[in-house]
């Protein structure tokens, strides 16, 4: 079972990776970017029958650092 | 002072703690690698050295800090055991959660690697001791992960309890109040980003970390 997990950076925490993005944007001329926010994709190929819970607990023991950072589970289909 | 080393793949600096303390105590400490379960009895100081545990993956010391060993370490800070976490050390703290925020990318983007003035906030630590409250000293920083964050309540919090122990004098990484090292509620771990153990002997140009050595082996014993 693909299940894919979103990291992304609380709101309200500085992203200099997420602005140095938004500034090369700028640079090659696209000038409707209001803001950037960078974040990360993890795949995760899973047995069947793995609990939602247990993915949960793979992102907050591990895969998230929730001192900054959300996360969302999405199961592919 | 007996003392231990944690040894993680990629960790770069464990050689130079290594030496510091053998140096200023008088013994070498253990080097211990993580995957052990254990620390050797009677440690009275744990050190987490510097480096890019397994090449800084997912978060700078996100994978040092699950691996075996560290259920050890935080046991024995638990217990009131001294642990200097310095550079990924002080990473792995906070991704343990031992010490409250995070260290993220700096600010500037790039890896600063240079001398930095810092300021001594607490000098009422076992760390700090042989230092002045106020004084300024020179320690290097080499990282690209050094920028401090946390809620302003966190912040507010350590500030209030004397918790930030090392403050840069100036812009380095754009820590939050810049926060250059923290101590636990216990008062028994300390994490930094600079890296007293290079300033340390006269051939490293300056001798400003030798103190938090000489202040630990008489702490410690």
């Amino acid at each position: 079972m693909k299940t894919r997990i979103y990291v992304t950076l609380k709101n309200g925490v500085l992203d200099p990776q997420g602005k140095a993005i938004h500034h090369a944007l700028e640079g090659l001329g696209f000038s409707g970017v209001n803001d950037v926010r960078a974040g990360k994709l993890i795949e995760l190929d899973l047995a069947d029958g793995v609990p939602t819970e247990e993915i949960e607990a793979m992102c907050t023991k591990l895969l998230a650092n929730t001192v900054i950072e959300n996360f969302r589970i999405e199961k592919a289909a | 002072m007996k003392s231990a080393v944690i040894v993680f793949p990629g960790s770069n600096c464990d050689r130079d703690i290594q030496v510091a303390l053998r140096d200023f105590s008088g013994h070498g400490p253990a080097m211990v690698w993580h995957r052990d379960t254990e620390l050797p009895e009677g440690i009275d100081l744990i050190a987490l050295p510097g480096g890019f545990s397994y090449g800084d993956y997912l978060r700078a010391g996100a994978m040092a800090a699950r691996s075996p060993i560290m259920q050890a370490v935080k046991d024995a800070a638990g217990r009131g055991v001294s642990v200097l976490g310095i550079c990924n050390g002080f990473q792995i703290l906070t991704e343990t959660g031992i010490l409250p925020g995070a260290l993220m990318r700096n600010a500037g983007l790039s890896y600063v690697c240079r001398e930095v003035n810092l300021k001594v906030e607490n000098s009422q630590t076992a760390f700090t001791s042989r230092y002045q409250a106020g004084e300024e000293i020179v320690i290097p920083v080499a990282h690209h992960d050094g920028n401090y964050t946390a809620d302003e309540a966190t912040l507010d919090r350590l500030e209030g309890e004397g918790r930030v122990v090392f403050r840069y004098n100036g812009e380095v990484n754009g820590a939050a109040r810049n926060i250059a090292g923290i101590i636990n509620e216990a008062g028994n771990v300390l994490g930094m980003m600079p890296h007293p153990e290079r300033m340390s002997e006269p051939a490293h140009g300056r001798t400003d970390g030798r103190r938090m050595f000489e202040g630990l082996v008489e702490a410690l014993g």
